[in-house]
C-alpha cells in the first residue's frame, strides 16, 4: 500500500510540475466547448436580411415583421428596386434578400396567388440552405394563418416537429461529441505517453527491478489521468448546462456511470498503446492518428454515420466513442433511462474487457 | 590523474578483503540466454562473495547487460541456474528484487522530482518506513554534502551529482547486492574517483557490488574482474593476477588481447 501511495504521489508531481501540459489538459475542454458552441456552429443566428418591397402593403409588412421578429434574422435594409439587389450582396450588407412582387397583397387577395423570391448568398452553401429553410418556414406559417382565417377545408399542411431539440441547437449534438473526444484524448493519449516516457527515460527498468508489482505501476499511472478526466467531465457538464443551456434531461447518475465505463475503456486503450511502442513520439502518433481521427470522423460527432459507405459503418462499430456518444445522447438529450442504453453499455463493457486482457498480458510479457 | 589516488584505494581494498566473510552472495551456474538462434549469454558460471567488488567487463554486445538482467530478475534464463542474495532468480524473483539495488547506464532518477522526493519515492517503493526514510535522508544529505541541493529538482543538478545521488538511492534500502550497469559513463575523472569512494563505502557496509564498466582504470579498482567475449567468460581473476597471466602492464592490455578474439559484431 505504501508503495502505491508513494508512486501515485510521484505521478501527481509529474503532472503538476508540467504546468504547460496541465493547463492544456484543463483548458482544452473549455476551449473546445466554446469553439464548437459559438464559433464553429452551423446554426444560423441574426442573419442580415434585406427586403425588396415595390409596394408597401399589409401582407408584405406582416411577413417582414415576422422575419425580423425571429431570432434567425435581422432585417437590416429595405430596398425598392431590383437594381439594388446586386450592390447589397457585393457590399455584403445582407445574406438573404426577400423579394416581394408588385402589389403583393392585392394579388394575394384577388387571385389567391402571389410570389416571393428568396435570393441567398450561397458562398457558404450549408448556411444558405439553413437560412432559406428558416425563411420559407416563416412564410409558410404566415400562409397558414391566412388559411385558418379563410377556413379552407381541403388543405393538407404537414407539421414538422423537431423532437428532443426543437430549436435545432447544435450544442445538443456536439456536447456528447466533445465529451467522447476529450476523455479519450486524456485517458488514452496521456496515459500511454506517461508510461512510454518511463521506458524512454530508462526509469522503467529501475521500477521493474524493484519489488514494485507491475499492476501497481499501471494503477498509479492511470490514477492522475482518471482524476483529470473527472475534472474535465465536470467542466464540460457545467459549461453545457450553464453556458450552452443544454439540459441534462435524463438521470445524472446514469450519465456518470456510462462515462466512468468509457473512461475505463479509454484507459485500457492507452495501456495497449503503451505496450506497442517505446517512444513518446510514436505513442503520440498512434493515439493521434489511430484514436483521435477515427473519433472525429467515425463516431457520428461531425458526420452522420448513416450516410457513410457500408464498410465505414462497420468500421465505426469498433470505435468506442461512437457507442459512448450515442449513450450520452440518449441519456442527456433524450432523457432516456439507463435501460435504453443497455446495448451501448454491453458493447463498451466487452471492449474494455478485451482491451484490458490484451494489454495486461502484453505488459507482463514485456517485463520478461 | 586516477593513479594518484590508487594507494589510498588499495588500502581500502585490503580492508575489504579482511572484512569479508566467505559466504557467497551471487552464484551463476551455466547461465544461458538465447534470443531465437542468437545466444547472448553462453553458459557462464561464477561466484561472488559478500562485500566484494566484482567487475564485469566486455565489449558492447558481449552479453554483459543480458547477464546482469538475468541476475537482477528482469529476464528469465533460457537454461542454467542463478542464486542472488540467497534466492533463486527464476522461482523467487520477488525476494531477489527486495534484496538488490540497481543503477542503469541510463540515468535513473526522475528529473522533475526534487532530490528528497526521489529518495522518498524509492524508499517507499522498497517498503521503508516514513521515519526511517527521513532519518536516512538527513544522513545521506550530510554524507554527500548535498544539504543545499535537497529541495532542488534533480534535473537541475550536474551529471556527476546525479550519478552520485542515483547510486546512493540504489543502495538506500540497504540491499545485499547492488548491480551497477556502466555507472560512470560520461563523467569526469574527479567525479569518477568520488563515485568509487562511494562504492568502497558501500562495500565496507557489507554490500556486494556487481559493476559493468568500459573504463579499464576502473577495472583496476575491482577485487575481481571477469571479461566476457561473445557471451562467454574468457577470464576471471583479480586484476593483478590477470595482468600476470596475460603478461600485460595494464588491464587495458589484457582486455585488448581478449577482445581481439571476438567474432561478434558490436551492436
Amino acid at each position: 500500500m505504501k508503495q502505491l501511495v508513494s508512486f501515485i504521489r510521484k505521478e501527481f508531481y509529474h503532472i503538476l510540475r508540467d504546468k504547460t501540459t496541465m493547463m492544456i489538459l484543463l483548458l482544452m475542454p473549455i476551449i473546445q466547448i466554446i469553439l464548437f458552441g459559438f464559433a464553429l456552429t452551423t446554426e444560423v443566428k441574426n442573419t442580415e436580411v434585406a427586403v425588396l418591397v415595390p409596394t408597401n402593403d399589409e401582407a408584405s409588412s406582416r411577413i417582414i415583421d415576422k422575419i425580423n421578429a425571429s431570432a434567425y434574422f435581422d432585417v437590416v435594409e429595405k430596398i425598392h428596386h431590383t437594381d439594388e439587389i446586386q450592390p447589397v450582396f457585393r457590399d455584403a450588407r445582407a445574406k438573404l434578400i426577400v423579394v416581394f412582387e408588385d402589389h403583393f397583397t392585392e394579388k394575394l387577395r384577388q387571385t389567391g396567388k402571389a410570389h416571393i423570391q428568396l435570393i441567398a448568398d450561397a458562398t457558404d452553401p450549408n448556411a444558405a440552405t439553413s437560412f432559406t429553410f428558416y425563411a420559407s418556414n416563416i412564410i409558410n406559417s404566415y400562409q397558414q394563418e391566412l388559411r385558418e382565417a379563410t377556413s379552407n377545408p381541403y388543405l393538407i399542411m404537414p407539421e414538422i416537429k423537431m423532437l428532443y431539440n426543437p430549436q435545432m441547437i447544435g450544442a445538443f449534438n456536439f456536447v456528447p461529441g466533445v465529451l467522447g473526444m476529450i476523455m479519450l484524448l486524456i485517458c488514452a493519449m496521456m496515459t500511454s505517453i506517461a508510461i512510454v516516457r518511463e521506458k524512454e527515460m530508462g526509469t522503467m527498468e529501475i521500477l521493474l527491478v524493484s519489488p514494485m508489482k507491475p499492476i501497481y505501476i499501471i494503477l498509479s499511472k492511470i490514477t492522475p489521468y482518471f482524476v483529470l478526466s473527472c475534472v474535465n467531465f465536470a467542466t464540460i457538464m457545467l459549461l453545457s448546462v450553464f453556458v450552452l443551456k443544454v439540459p441534462i434531461a435524463g438521470g445524472f447518475i446514469s450519465l456518470v456511470a456510462v462515462s466512468l465505463l468509457y473512461i475505463f475503456v479509454s484507459l485500457s486503450l492507452g495501456l495497449l498503446v503503451s505496450t506497442l511502442t517505446n517512444s513518446q513520439q510514436a505513442a503520440m502518433l498512434i493515439s493521434g492518428m489511430g484514436l483521435m481521427i477515427p473519433v472525429m470522423l467515425l463516431s457520428g460527432m461531425i458526420f452522420p454515420i448513416e450516410n457513410m459507405p457500408v464498410a465505414l459503418q462497420w468500421l465505426s462499430d469498433i470505435v468506442p466513442a461512437k457507442w459512448y456518444i450515442s449513450a450520452v445522447k440518449a441519456i442527456m438529450i433524450k432523457g432516456l433511462g439507463i435501460t435504453s442504453v443497455l446495448k451501448e453499455i454491453g458493447i463498451l463493457s466487452l471492449m474494455s474487457l478485451v482491451l484490458v486482457t490484451i494489454s495486461l498480458k502484453k505488459f507482463k510479457i514485456r517485463l520478461e | 590523474m586516477l593513479y594518484a589516488i590508487e594507494p589510498e584505494l588499495k588500502d581500502r581494498k585490503m580492508n575489504n578483503i579482511i572484512q569479508q566473510n566467505s559466504n557467497i552472495v551471487i552464484t551463476a551456474e551455466n547461465l544461458t540466454k538465447k534470443f531465437g538462434h542468437f545466444t547472448a549469454v553462453d553458459n557462464i558460471s561464477f561466484e561472488v562473495e559478500r562485500g566484494e567488488i566484482f567487475g564485469f567487463l566486455g565489449a558492447n554486445g558481449a552479453g554483459k547487460t543480458t547477464a546482469m538482467r538475468m541476475l537482477s530478475g528482469l529476464s528469465i534464463p533460457t537454461s542454467g541456474k542463478g542464486i542472488v542474495a540467497g534466492y533463486d532468480i527464476e522461482t523467487q524473483t520477488e525476494l531477489v528484487k527486495k534484496n538488490i539495488g540497481y543503477m542503469s547506464q541510463k540515468f535513473s532518477l526522475y528529473d522533475d522530482l526534487k532530490v528528497w522526493e526521489n529518495i522518498e519515492l524509492f524508499g517507499g517503493i522498497y517498503g521503508m518506513k516514513d521515519k526511517e526514510i527521513k532519518v536516512k535522508t538527513d544522513e545521506l544529505m550530510k554524507v554527500l554534502n548535498f544539504e543545499n541541493e535537497r529541495d532542488k529538482l534533480v534535473g537541475s543538478l550536474p551529471l556527476g551529482f546525479k550519478q552520485k545521488l542515483a547510486f546512493s538511492v540504489s543502495i538506500f534500502h540497504n540491499p545485499q547486492v547492488v548491480f551497477l550497469d556502466e555507472p560512470t559513463g560520461g563523467v569526469d575523472p574527479i567525479t569518477r574517483r568520488q563515485f568509487w569512494e562511494l562504492i568502497y563505502d558501500a562495500t565496507s557496509r557489507g554490500i556486494t557490488v556487481f559493476v559493468t564498466t568500459h573504463y579499464m582504470d576502473e577495472a583496476e579498482y575491482c577485487n575481481r574482474v571477469s571479461i566476457m567475449v561473445d557471451g562467454k567468460i574468457e577470464a576471471l581473476d583479480s586484476p593483478k593476477d590477470l595482468k600476470e597471466q596475460f603478461n600485460a602492464a595494464s588491464m587495458d592490455e589484457v582486455f585488448q588481447q581478449l577482445a581481439r578474439r571476438s567474432t561478434r559484431q558490436a551492436d
